[in-house]
Formats: C-alpha cells, sequence, structure tokens
C-alpha cells in the first residue's frame, strides 16, 4: 500500500488550486468591470463562477473520496479540524469589522452629529436641528423616508427557527458519534430544512423591507443612511452565509446517505456543525443589536 | 549648482553630529529640528520633543554602547570564549522591564498635561471657520455684533498664489530658487491678531485635507460632515506659511496657508476692509450664523467692488481670464484646457465651452452637483466673465465671444 | 542524521515541469516560489520607489504628473507590504517552520498552494490599474475615503486585489498554526520551539484577526461607492473617520506582522553566530506574545490629529507607549546574547546586527510619534516617513536579507559568496541611513508627506535622500546577482552549514532534499 495511515498524507501535488485562482481571476476581474460599466464583465464572471463551480466539485471530490479511502490517519483529521476552527475565527473578526461599524454608528458618529462630546459646531454649523436618534438615514436623511424593521414578527420567527436548527443539528451530531444512521438522516435532513426556511423568510422579510411605504412595505434600502447600510450588510452577509451553511449541509446529507461518515471519522460532518453553529451564534448577535435594541 | 552641491555635503556630514550633539540650542536652524514656534503650545510641543529625544539619545547611548563594546571585546578573532551557561537572568529581565516603565510613566505626565491645553479651545477671541476644498482654502471670520473685532461675518478663498503655480507646473521652465517663498505662498492670507486666543472651526467640502502651520504649533485634520476644532495664540508678530498635511488628491502638495500675525490696530483695520466693503461667502455658508450675518455675507463675492456695468476688452478679458483660470480651474482642467481624462473633462473644444453660452455659465457659477465641479459663483462677476470669455477662446476655442460682468451678474 | 531517505517514496521525487510549480504542494517549492515572487515585487515597489526618489530629488517638477506621483506612493507602498515583505515571510515560514519543528510538509499542502498562487492574481489586478485611463489608485496605501472613493475605473481592482491578498494571507497563516500546533515531531515542546517558529505563530493569529477586518473595511468603501450605503458619509449619519478607525485596527497589528517574524530571524541569527544560546528565551515568547496583544489597542495613534476625544488620545498615547516595553525586553535580550558570546561576522550575523541597531533608531522615533502632541506636529510629515522606514527597510527588509543569507546554503546546497555578500551588506546599510536618516531633518523642519513638489528650504537634504535611494537601489542588483550565483552553484555547503548551528533544520542534508522528515525525528 503506497500510503499507510500511519503516515501524514501529503497530496503529490493538485491542479485546483491553480483552477480555482484562474477562477478567482475570471470572476474578480469581471465584477469589476461590471462595476465600471463594461459589458463583457459579466461575460468574464459567469466563466469564473463556472470554473469556480467546477473547481469546488474537483477539490473536494478527491477529498472526500481520499477520506473515504481511509488515507487520512487522526494527525491529518485534526489538521483539517484545526483549519476549519480558525477559518471560522477568522469568520468571525469579519463580522466584527461590520459590527464594529454599527457600534461606532450608533455610539459615536450618530451622537457626534447631533452635537454631543467635543462637536458642538458639528451640529451647529453644519447639521442644525439634526438630532441623534436611532434608528437614522443621517442628518441627510439619504434615502428618503423609511420606517425601521422590527424584532417581533418575521425576524423573531427566524430566530426560533435558527436556534431549532441548532438543536437538531446537535441531535444529528450526537447521532453520528452513536452510529445512529437513521437519526442522523432525519435530523440533519430537518437541519437543512431549516436553513432553507429561514433564508425563505428573510427574503420575504427584504421583499417587504424594500417595497414603498405606499404599497405597504418599508422603504427600507441599502440605500437608507446608516441604519440601512448596517442593517442590509449585517443581514445580507449573515444570510449569504446561512445560504453556504444550508448548501454544505445537503451536501452531507447526501453524504450521509452514501454512508460517508462513522462514529470514529466525520470531520466532513463536525465542520459544517461548526460553522452552522457560528451562523446561528452570529444570527444571535444580529437579532439583539440590529433588530432588537 | 557646485555651491549647493558643497551645502549639501556640509549638511550631509554635519547634521547627524549637529543633531546628536546640539539640537537644543540650534533649533534656530529650521532645517534640522522642529520649530520651536511663536505660540505657547509650540512651545510646550517642542519641549515635549527634545524631552523624549534626549530620553531615546541616552538609552541608545546606552544601549549601543553595550552592543559595540561586545561586538568589539567578545569575538572569536579576539579569543573570545562563549559564555554557554549564560541564558536567563531574572533579576537582569525585571531591571530592564521596570526601569522602560518608569521613564515611560515620567513622559506620560507633561504629554498628558500639554494634551490636555491643547484640547481647551474654550474662551477664543477669534473663531475662523476653515474650509478646505480641492485644492484651496475658505476662510470665514464668524463675527457678532458684540465681538472687539468682527462685527459680521466675512470671508474668503485662499488659493496657491499664482507665481507659484506657474512655477509648479511640469516642465514649466522656470527655476523654482527664484520664486519667492516657492508653494508657500498664497494670494490672500489669513489675518489673526497678536496675543489673542484664535479659534479654528475646520470642516471640509470635499475630502479630507489637514491645516497645519508648524509655527503656530499641531495640526488637525478637516473632515466632510464634521467639525473639528484647534486653537492658537501667537505671541509673534509675523508671516508664518504652512501648508495642507492630508493627502487630498492630485494637488495636495499645492494647498499653501498663510497666517500673518499683526497688530490688534492693524488687525482691526484689516477687518474693516475686507469685512465692511469687500465681504463674500459661498454659497453654503451655514444659515444658522443667520442671526449675526450682516451685509457682508451676501454679497457678489471677492472682487464685488467692482462695478457690473464695466466694459472690458476682449484682450483683457482674456489676460484677466488666463491668470484667473490658472488660479481657480487649471488644478482639474489643466494649464493646456486638456483635462485629465478620465476624471476630468477636457475644455479645449468641450461641448460645453464651444456651445450655448447659458449652459457654459451654468456650469461655473452653479457647478455640477455630485462631482468635483463646485460652484465657482463666489468669484466676482469679472473674474468669472474673463475665465468664460478665456475657456470660449483658448485652445483653439473660437466662439469669438465676448462675455461682460453684467451678462454674469445676469445669469446669477 | 536523522533524515532516512526511504527507497518506498522514491515516487515522491520532485515532478518535473511547469506541474512542479503549478500543481506543488510540497513546501519546500512553494517556499521557493513565495520568495521569488517577493523579490520581484521588491523590485517593482523599489521601481516605484525610485520614480518617487527622482521627481523629489529637486524642487519643481520634472518628471511626472502630481497625479501619477500620488499613484506611485500608493502602489509602491501596497507592493512593497503585500507583495514584498509579507510573501517573503510566508515563504521563509514554508521553507523553515516544517524543518525547524520536524514536520513532513505544511499541514494543508494543497490549500498553501492555493494561497500562493491567489498572490500572482491579486497583483496582477493591481498592476494591472497603471495601464488604465484614469491611472492606478492614488489614495494612499491607507485608502482613505473620501479620496480614494475618487479613485476611478481603477477602484473596484484595488478592493478585490486586496480581497484577494486577504484570503490568501489568511490560508497561508491557518496553514501555518495548524502546521505548529499539529505538526511537531514528537519531543518538540512549545517552549522548545525555536523563536522563528514562536514569531511566525504569533504572526499568525495576528493575520487570523486582523486581515478579514481589512476585508470587512474594503467592503464598505466598495458598497458605498457603488451601492449606495454610507458608512463613511456623515449626511447618511456615518463618519469617514469610521473607515480610519477599521483600517488601523488591521493596520497596526499588520505593521508588526512586518516585523514579528524579523525579530524571530535575528533572534535565530545572533545565538549562531555568537555561539551561545539565546537569553532569555521564554522572555522573548512573553514579549512577543504581548507586542501582540498591545498591538490591538493603540491604532488610533495613527490618528492623533483626526479630533478624536481627549480620553481616546489619552487612552492610546498611553498604550502606544507601552509598547517600548516589550520590545526593549527583545533588544536587551539580544544584546545580552552578544554580551560573553564569541562571535564572527557572516553576512547574517552583520544584517542581524544592523537590525538591532536600526531597528531601534526606527522604533525611537515610533516613541516619539506616539507622544500625541508631539505627534500633532510630526504627523503626515517625512519624520513619519523616516520612522517607518527604520523599521520597515533595515527592520523588515534586512531581516528577511540576514534570513536568506542564513538559510540559502540550506537551501540550495552551495554557499553564497560570502566576499559579495558583506559588499551587498555594506553598501545597503550605509545608503539606507544616507537615503533615510535626512528623511527625520526635513520632516521635522516641516515637510509633509505625499507630495510630489515641496518649497527650496528642504531641497538639500531630498537631494542627499534621492542620491542614497539610488545607491541603495542599484546595490539590490548584487543581492539578485548573489542568489542566483548560489543557485547556480558554489562551495559545497556542509549539513550544518555553521559553526554555531543548533535546531533540527540544520541536521538535514544540504541542499535539503525534496522530502524530509517523512518519519518523525528525534527531537535533540
Ligand atoms: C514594521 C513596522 C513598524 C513597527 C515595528 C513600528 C513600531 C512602532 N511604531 Fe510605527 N509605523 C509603521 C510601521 C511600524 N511601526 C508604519 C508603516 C507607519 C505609517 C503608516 C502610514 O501612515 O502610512 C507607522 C506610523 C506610526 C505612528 C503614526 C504616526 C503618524 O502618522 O502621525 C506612530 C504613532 O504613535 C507609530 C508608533 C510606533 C511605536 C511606538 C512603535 C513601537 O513598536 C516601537 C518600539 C521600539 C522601541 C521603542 C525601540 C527599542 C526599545 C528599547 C531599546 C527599550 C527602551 C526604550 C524606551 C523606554 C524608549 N508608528
Ligand atoms: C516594506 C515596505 C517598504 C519598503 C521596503 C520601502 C522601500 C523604499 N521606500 Fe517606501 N513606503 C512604504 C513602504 C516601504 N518602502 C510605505 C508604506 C509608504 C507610504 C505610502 C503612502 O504614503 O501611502 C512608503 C512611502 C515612501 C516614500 C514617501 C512618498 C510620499 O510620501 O510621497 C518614499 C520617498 O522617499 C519612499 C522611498 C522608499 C525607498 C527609496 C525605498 C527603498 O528601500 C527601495 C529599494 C529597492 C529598490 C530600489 C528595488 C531594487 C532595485 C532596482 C529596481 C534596480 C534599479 C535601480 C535603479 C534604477 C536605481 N517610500
Ligand atoms: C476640483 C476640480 C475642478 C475645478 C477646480 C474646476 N472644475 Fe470644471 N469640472 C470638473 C469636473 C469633475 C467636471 C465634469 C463634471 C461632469 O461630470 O459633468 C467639470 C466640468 C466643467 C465644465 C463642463 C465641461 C464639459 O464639456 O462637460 C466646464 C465648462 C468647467 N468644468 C469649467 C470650469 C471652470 C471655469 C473652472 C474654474 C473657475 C473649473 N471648471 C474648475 C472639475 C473641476
Ligand atoms: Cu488638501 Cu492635502
Ligand atoms: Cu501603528
Amino acid at each position: 500500500m503506497e500510503h499507510s495511515s500511519d503516515r501524514y498524507y501529503i497530496p503529490h501535488g493538485s491542479p485546483w488550486p491553480i483552477v480555482g485562482s484562474v477562477a478567482l481571476l475570471f470572476l474578480m476581474a469581471g465584477f469589476a468591470a461590471t462595476l465600471n460599466g463594461s459589458g463583457i464583465g459579466k461575460i468574464s464572471m459567469l466563466i469564473g463562477a463556472g470554473i469556480l463551480l467546477f473547481m469546488l466539485f474537483g477539490w473536494f471530490g478527491i477529498v472526500i473520496k481520499e477520506s473515504v479511502d481511509g488515507i487520512y490517519n487522526q494527525q491529518v483529521d485534526r489538521s483539517f479540524r484545526m483549519g476549519m476552527a480558525w477559518f471560522i475565527a477568522s469568520e468571525v473578526m469579519f463580522f466584527a469589522a461590520f459590527f464594529g461599524a454599527l457600534f461606532y454608528a450608533r455610539q459615536l458618529a450618530l451622537p457626534w452629529l447631533g452635537g454631543d462630546g467635543n462637536n458642538f459646531f458639528t451640529n451647529f454649523l453644519l447639521w442644525p436641528g439634526f438630532e441623534n436618534a436611532w434608528p437614522s438615514n443621517g442628518p441627510a436623511e439619504i434615502g428618503g423616508e423609511y420606517k425601521a424593521m422590527g424584532p417581533w414578527g418575521l425576524p423573531a420567527l427566524n430566530t426560533a427557527i435558527l436556534l431549532s436548527s441548532g438543536v437538531t443539528i446537535t441531535i444529528a451530531h450526537h447521532a453520528v458519534k452513536a452510529g445512529n444512521r437513521k437519526m442522523l438522516v432525519a435530523f440533519l435532513g430537518l437541519t437543512w430544512i431549516l436553513g432553507l426556511l429561514f433564508v425563505g423568510l428573510q427574503a420575504t422579510e427584504y421583499m417587504h423591507a424594500y417595497h414603498d411605504i405606499e404599497h405597504g412595505g418599508l422603504s427600507l434600502r441599502l440605500s437608507s443612511g446608516i441604519y440601512g447600510s448596517t442593517f442590509f450588510m449585517l443581514t445580507g452577509f449573515h444570510g449569504l452565509h446561512v445560504t453556504l451553511g444550508a448548501i454544505m449541509l445537503i451536501v452531507i446529507w447526501f453524504r450521509t446517505l452514501k454512508g460517508h461518515f462513522s462514529p470514529e471519522n466525520h470531520f466532513g460532518f463536525e465542520a459544517v456543525a461548526w460553522y452552522w453553529h457560528f451562523v446561528d451564534v452570529v444570527w444571535l448577535g444580529l437579532f439583539i443589536f440590529v433588530y432588537w435594541l | 549648482m557646485r555651491e549647493r552641491f558643497r551645502r549639501i555635503f556640509q549638511g550631509a556630514v554635519y547634521g547627524p553630529l549637529f543633531f546628536l550633539l546640539g539640537v537644543s540650542t540650534a533649533y534656530a536652524d529650521w532645517e534640522l529640528n522642529m520649530t520651536r514656534g511663536v505660540t505657547p503650545i509650540s512651545h510646550d510641543t517642542f519641549d515635549l520633543h527634545m524631552i523624549i529625544f534626549w530620553v531615546c539619545v541616552a538609552i541608545a547611548v546606552v544601549v549601543f554602547g553595550v552592543i559595540i563594546y561586545s561586538l568589539y571585546a567578545f569575538r572569536l578573532s579576539r579569543g573570545a570564549q562563549p559564555d554557554i551557561a549564560m541564558v536567563h537572568s531574572t533579576k537582569a529581565e525585571i531591571i530592564w522591564t521596570l526601569i522602560p516603565i518608569g521613564i515611560l510613566v515620567a513622559m506620560a505626565i507633561p504629554a498628558a498635561e500639554t494634551l490636555i491645553k491643547i484640547e481647551d479651545t474654550r474662551a477664543p477671541d477669534v473663531t475662523i471657520k476653515v474650509t478646505s476644498y480641492q485644492w484651496k482654502w475658505h476662510y470665514e471670520y464668524l463675527g457678532d455684533a458684540n465681538d472687539p473685532f468682527v462685527k459680521s461675518n466675512f470671508g474668503f478663498f485662499s488659493n496657491i498664489s499664482p507665481e507659484s503655480n506657474r512655477a509648479r507646473q511640469l516642465g514649466s521652465g522656470i527655476d523654482v530658487f527664484q520664486v519667492d517663498n516657492y508653494l508657500r505662498d498664497v494670494d490672500k492670507s489669513v489675518v489673526v491678531p497678536v496675543n489673542r486666543k484664535v479659534r479654528l472651526l475646520l470642516t471640509s467640502n470635499d475630502v479630507l485635507h489637514a491645516w497645519w502651520v508648524p509655527e503656530l504649533g499641531g495640526k488637525r485634520d478637516t473632515i466632510p460632515g464634521f467639525v473639528n476644532e484647534m486653537w492658537f495664540l501667537a505671541e509673534e508678530i509675523g508671516v508664518y506659511r504652512g501648508q495642507c498635511a492630508e493627502l487630498c488628491g492630485r494637488d495636495h502638495g499645492f494647498m499653501p496657508i498663510v497666517v500673518e500675525v499683526q497688530s490688534e490696530a492693524d488687525f482691526a483695520k484689516w477687518v474693516g476692509e475686507n469685512g465692511g466693503a469687500v465681504g463674500g461667502g459661498p454659497a453654503e455658508t451655514p444659515d444658522v450664523v443667520e442671526g449675526t450675518v450682516a451685509a457682508a455675507a451676501t454679497g457678489g463675492g471677492a472682487g464685488s467692488a467692482e462695478p457690473v456695468d464695466m466694459e472690458l476688452s476682449f484682450d483683457d478679458l482674456m489676460a484677466r481670464g488666463e491668470t484667473a483660470y490658472l488660479t481657480n480651474c487649471s488644478a482639474c482642467h489643466q494649464l493646456n484646457g486638456q483635462g485629465l481624462a478620465p476624471a476630468f473633462p477636457a475644455l479645449a473644444g468641450g461641448v460645453i465651452t464651444t456651445g450655448a453660452l447659458d449652459a457654459h455659465l451654468d456650469q461655473v457659477l452653479n457647478g455640477k452637483a455630485g462631482t468635483a465641479m463646485a460652484p465657482f459663483s463666489y468669484l466676482s462677476n469679472t473674474d468669472i466673465a474673463a475665465i468664460v470669455t478665456y475657456e470660449r477662446n483658448a485652445w483653439g476655442n473660437s466662439t469669438g465671444d465676448i462675455i461682460q460682468p453684467s451678462d454674469v451678474q445676469a445669469a446669477r | 542524521m536523522s533524515h532516512t531517505a526511504d527507497a518506498h517514496h522514491d515516487h515522491h521525487a520532485a515532478p518535473s515541469g511547469f506541474k512542479r510549480w503549478l500543481f506543488a504542494t510540497n513546501h519546500k517549492d512553494i517556499g521557493t516560489m513565495y520568495l521569488v515572487f517577493a523579490l520581484v515585487m521588491f523590485f517593482v515597489g523599489g521601481t516605484m520607489a525610485m520614480i518617487i526618489r527622482a521627481e523629489l530629488f529637486q524642487p519643481g517638477l520634472q518628471f511626472v504628473d502630481p497625479g501619477f506621483f500620488n499613484q506611485m506612493t500608493t502602489m509602491h507602498a501596497l507592493m512593497m507590504i503585500f507583495g514584498g515583505v509579507m510573501p517573503a515571510f510566508v515563504g521563509l515560514a514554508n521553507w523553515m517552520v516544517p524543518l525547524m519543528v520536524g514536520a513532513p510538509d505544511m499541514a494543508l499542502p494543497r490549500m498553501n498552494n492555493w494561497s500562493f498562487w491567489l498572490l500572482p492574481v491579486a497583483f496582477s489586478l493591481l498592476l494591472s490599474t497603471l495601464f488604465f485611463a484614469g491611472g492606478a489608485p492614488a489614495g494612499g496605501w491607507t485608502m482613505y475615503p473620501p479620496l480614494v472613493l475618487q479613485t476611478g475605473n481603477a477602484f473596484p481592482f484595488l478592493i478585490f486585489s486586496v480581497h484577494l491578498m486577504g484570503m490568501s494571507s489568511i490560508m497561508g497563516a491557518i496553514n501555518i498554526v495548524v502546521t505548529i500546533m499539529n505538526m511537531r515531531a514528537p519531543g518538540m515542546g512549545l517552549l522548545k520551539m525555536p523563536l522563528f517558529v514562536w514569531t511566525w505563530l504569533i504572526t499568525a493569529y495576528l493575520l487570523i484577526l486582523a486581515m478579514p477586518v481589512l476585508a470587512g473595511a474594503v467592503t464598505m468603501l466598495l458598497t458605498d461607492e457603488y451601492f449606495g450605503t454610507s458608512f463613511f458619509n456623515a449626511g447618511g449619519g456615518g463618519d469617514p473617520l469610521m473607515f480610519q478607525h477599521v483600517f488601523w485596527f488591521f493596520g497596526h497589528p499588520e505593521v508588526y506582522i512586518m516585523i514579528l517574524p524579523a525579530f524571530g530571524i535575528v533572534s535565530q541569527i545572533i545565538p549562531t553566530f555568537a555561539r551561545k544560546p539565546l537569553f532569555g528565551y521564554e522572555s522573548m515568547v512573553y514579549a512577543t506574545a504581548s507586542i501582540a496583544f498591545l498591538s490591538f489597542i493603540v491604532w488610533a495613534h495613527h490618528m492623533f490629529t483626526v479630533g478624536m476625544p481627549l480620553s481616546g488620545q489619552l487612552f492610546f498615547m498611553f498604550s502606544t507607549m507601552l509598547i517600548a516595553v516589550p520590545t526593549g525586553v527583545k533588544v536587551f535580550n539580544w544584546m545580552a546574547t552578544m554580551w560573553r558570546g564569541s562571535m564572527t561576522f557572516e553576512t547574517p550575523m552583520l544584517f542581524a546586527v544592523a537590525f538591532v541597531f536600526l531597528f531601534s533608531i526606527g522604533g525611537f522615533s515610533g516613541l516619539m510619534l506616539g507622544i500625541t502632541p508631539a505627534d500633532f506636529q510630526y504627523h503626515d510629515t517625512y519624520f513619519v516617513v523616516a520612522h517607518f522606514h527604520y523599521v520597515l527597510v533595515p527592520g523588515a527588509i534586512f531581516g528577511i536579507m540576514g534570513g536568506v543569507y542564513f538559510w540559502m546554503p540550506k537551501w540550495t546546497g552551495h554557499m553564497y559568496n560570502e566576499k559579495l555578500a558583506k559588499i551587498h551588506f555594506w553598501l545597503s546599510a550605509i545608503f539606507v541611513n544616507v537615503t533615510f536618516f535626512p528623511q527625520h531633518f526635513v520632516g521635522l523642519a516641516g515637510m509633509p508627506r505625499r507630495i510630489p513638489d515641496y518649497a527650496t528650504q528642504f531641497a538639500d537634504f531630498n537631494m542627499v535622500s534621492s542620491i542614497g535611494a539610488f545607491v541603495f537601489g542599484v546595490s539590490q542588483l548584487l543581492f539578485v546577482y548573489i542568489i542566483w550565483s548560489c543557485v547556480r552553484g558554489g562551495e559545497k555547503a556542509t549539513t550544518a552549514v555553521w559553526e554555531g548551528s543548533h535546531g533540527l533544520e540544520w541536521t538535514v542534508p544540504s541542499p535539503a532534499p525534496h522530502h524530509t522528515f517523512e518519519v518523525a525525528p528525534e527531537v535533540p
């Protein structure tokens, strides 16, 4: 046997990373060109996205194959775990930047514009009459009239959904450890269904927000000053992560159906579970600071 | 040239020595050290600078001294034997943690005291609102009927002086050493009274800039949408020069500041000349101070004293237009009217500059919202007439149009 | 010798042709690619610096348009920081960390390849903007809004290339953390690791925590420009300063990212050539960790002049001053390592000693900048430029060069040309000072940074500085020649290479075979 599992497995070269780089080249250059108003940008983006998908299938495909073939020993498994953990840490910091923006705007920028601290003249000379409040689209009322998104309604429901999905995935986790396939399949399935439900409700909420006030909506848009900016950027990036997480859950679910995970060896499952918990925790932060307080 | 090389050589050799040995007496030498300035704050700052500098020198002498000695004494070629057992010493480590902490605490106290003084902008004698533009300054003296000096608001723009502006163009062929105060001179300086607390309220019209005159001590950024404060109290009559100190785009290097500190009497006279007869302010001066705004704030710009019904000849307009264009427009549209693609459009052969006159005047008076093209309505009718005439007849534009100040007044 | 050439693994010999590089998963190949890439970028960024110095040779505009000058300043910094110093350090980590901890390779070899190959993509996007109609980004490497929003067509390319650099750095950092935490040979306890490994471990944590924040910051720039958000627009309730806070929350740790690995290299070199163990090993580790911790609470010292509340200014002044303490501990430990050693001065040692002197000078000016009232005068002048070039050029770059000379025999199996290398050292060490020391003077005298033209009283020192820069620049051609000839041939290097070598990396043959430590080594 070439690769005894007592050795740390080092692949002999792989085409996928460079394929991924080429994909990102097309994707990013295409996106940038699109933003500059160039027509070919979109085509380039499509090509890039296509190559990226191809890369993801290829790369994950080979990793899954190697995993199933039992090439990875305990130490490799540990490397994957640590890698995933630190990846999630970096994601936390990405969200931290946006949370930071939210806190800064609420605790500092808006009070200053309203004349707090050493900013009497800011208010007096530049923004007379502006009073600090939250939510706010700023003294120039960028984006015009809008209504804030309340917490009790869809958001509360979504909180419940996401929290229960956290419970279901934990049950699935216990099931995988106990080797209980049936339970695993059921609860993992339930988890991604809840995930998709969340995404669907979030989309409904966005549509409601974007509709004009006259048409029963909130007129709340990305361009509704700092409130709209922070609201949509935070919930939007979160929604994106939920979507990715749900796709990952579905992939893992199919892998479960194929019998990929054993009680001892189920890194793929755990990685996704961790990710899901991370998404969950971020949502709690969002619910409290974006919707509620 | 050779003379300069000699000076450079001397500077290179003596400079560092001088700096290390005798700076405290050499502060007069403006080329080597921070200026001591003319305000109490700048003096405090200078002292802090010198203390921390000497602290660093002292530490450097000790640390570098020990290392240099080691480099000499503990060489293999001198037969030094390594002391392999020397790997750790808690005592040494405590000492070289505590001593620096002590030094730093000793340093932090005066620094904090000065900082607290700097931030105290209360009870000023004169308040000037400074607004930065790409790439010029606008000063507005905030007046009050009870104020001993400034009874009513008045303001003006301050651009780089035409001489410097001409010399600084790429390939201008002008020897900049022959230009007085090259890049440090403006067409209209700020004037303040001596020994009075002057407070600046700083904001910006477009991007970040920073207002800095070294001798007045410290700089402060101007931020669009926010007002920052700083103050100074100049103790010596004189002319002090500085410039914009925050990257603000292409002509960041060409936004000088000149402050003239004058006696109270001279200052009062200057205010009378500028605030009474010739007033003016940008269209967007705040409405809040309306209560205190007198007639001065409503005038037609820096040159509105000139009669509107004045008729100028084509040649006069072109000559004046060229200068005014150089001062106000060339930063973006370039001397040759070619602009800088894609940000700044060419005026040579431009649609507007060769098309309808109304649209042209409108563009200049009102600018174009959302672009760098600001409204220039604060310029005098004569200047605008001259600029527009110039633009329509220079660089191969040949509309033959002659625009008079009255036309501009009509378009306002 | 603990390395066993295992016949069983013959198929592991280096693959040949382009696949070896494009598909690389071997840490040594990837390390080499990183180092070559960094060298190329150092030259690209250096060429831009030469354009800057040529324009500043005399007052008056001689060569370039002011807009182009700003593009050069901005691109120079981005090339040097993200293209030069950071990839060079990752390259050194790739080569040396597995060798030092006795690992067969990096923990995640495929990802290792990706984190490298994202860099050429990122920099092609960024460099391509030089040929755009509106030119490259010109708002400074700090990308402050609102100015950066005026960039034009280059703007989204700037943002996306920063995203890609960030992805690359994060993946590289994760890989290093995992390698160090999971791949150490049995017996290689954490407090037995060489300091280079320690400093890189801490640097990698900094990267993981700081780079995503930069990604967030530039994402907000992108949406402010194209999607109507108001993060940095006061009218909408945002604040241009908010960007600065977010940026420097990344930016200050970033400057330590650029110096900690150099600390590590110096901590390897000095004991080797002093033939004496590093003094105060544990305190070195703790000092590094404290620097890393403090680096997250000093960021606003870059923004003293923006008009922060007094309490904020005081807090950031005090925390900034505090950083001198752990850094001092490091300097004193190096000093004590040399004390009663038995030193020889091969080129790596020369660079390390110069590092200690010149980095300290940069550190002292940093401390001066930290005194807030004084910074009101220093800020945005050439005094700041002098400060950070002292910590970056004779700091980070000398650290890298010292490391290259130190380890090159291990990589290539040949000794480099010691005589030429010494010439390279002396030219660099002298002219780096000629270039950057006078900048202290012009800065104090009032010359702002980021200007293409200046008042005539600054003329003399600028000319000195430019001459220094040209000679320093040309000297670097010698560096390339020395590397080139060392790769091509030269005196055979022994396994230990240096008389005072100590550690696992010196137990594998020179050149290090394509695969090392496939069986975990015995830790001495
Ligand atoms: C490798 C990079 C690096 C490093 C290590 C440092 C180290 C330090 N820096 Fe520097 N810095 C930069 C890179 C770096 N910096 C860059 C790139 C910028 C400009 C960014 C831009 O605007 O573009 C900058 C700007 C900058 C500023 C902002 C200036 C301004 O814009 O106005 C300040 C202000 O506090 C500062 C402070 C410090 C301090 C206190 C340290 C300390 O860590 C230094 C500590 C070291 C010592 C003090 C010397 C050794 C110690 C002893 C021998 C012990 C005893 C000493 C005493 C008790 C004094 N730096
Ligand atoms: C690691 C980072 C790093 C490094 C290594 C350098 C290296 C150099 N830097 Fe840089 N620099 C920065 C980081 C760095 N810099 C940053 C962050 C800024 C701030 C940017 C901003 O304001 O936004 C800056 C800004 C900056 C300025 C200020 C510009 C301004 O404010 O307008 C100047 C001016 O002198 C300068 C000069 C130099 C020089 C001469 C070198 C030299 O050490 C370079 C030497 C290398 C070479 C020259 C290349 C090799 C040789 C050749 C290519 C051969 C050909 C040579 C010739 C033809 C002579 N740099
Ligand atoms: C800070 C930069 C700046 C300055 C200074 C400036 N302009 Fe402009 N100007 C612009 C920009 C940007 C535009 C393009 C606006 C747009 O997008 O339509 C413009 C457009 C114009 C146009 C219309 C050109 C066309 O064909 O579309 C005219 C005419 C003009 N400017 C005249 C002037 C005059 C006269 C002055 C000086 C009194 C001046 N500008 C100063 C930036 C500037
Ligand atoms: Cu205005 Cu720089
Ligand atoms: Cu810093």
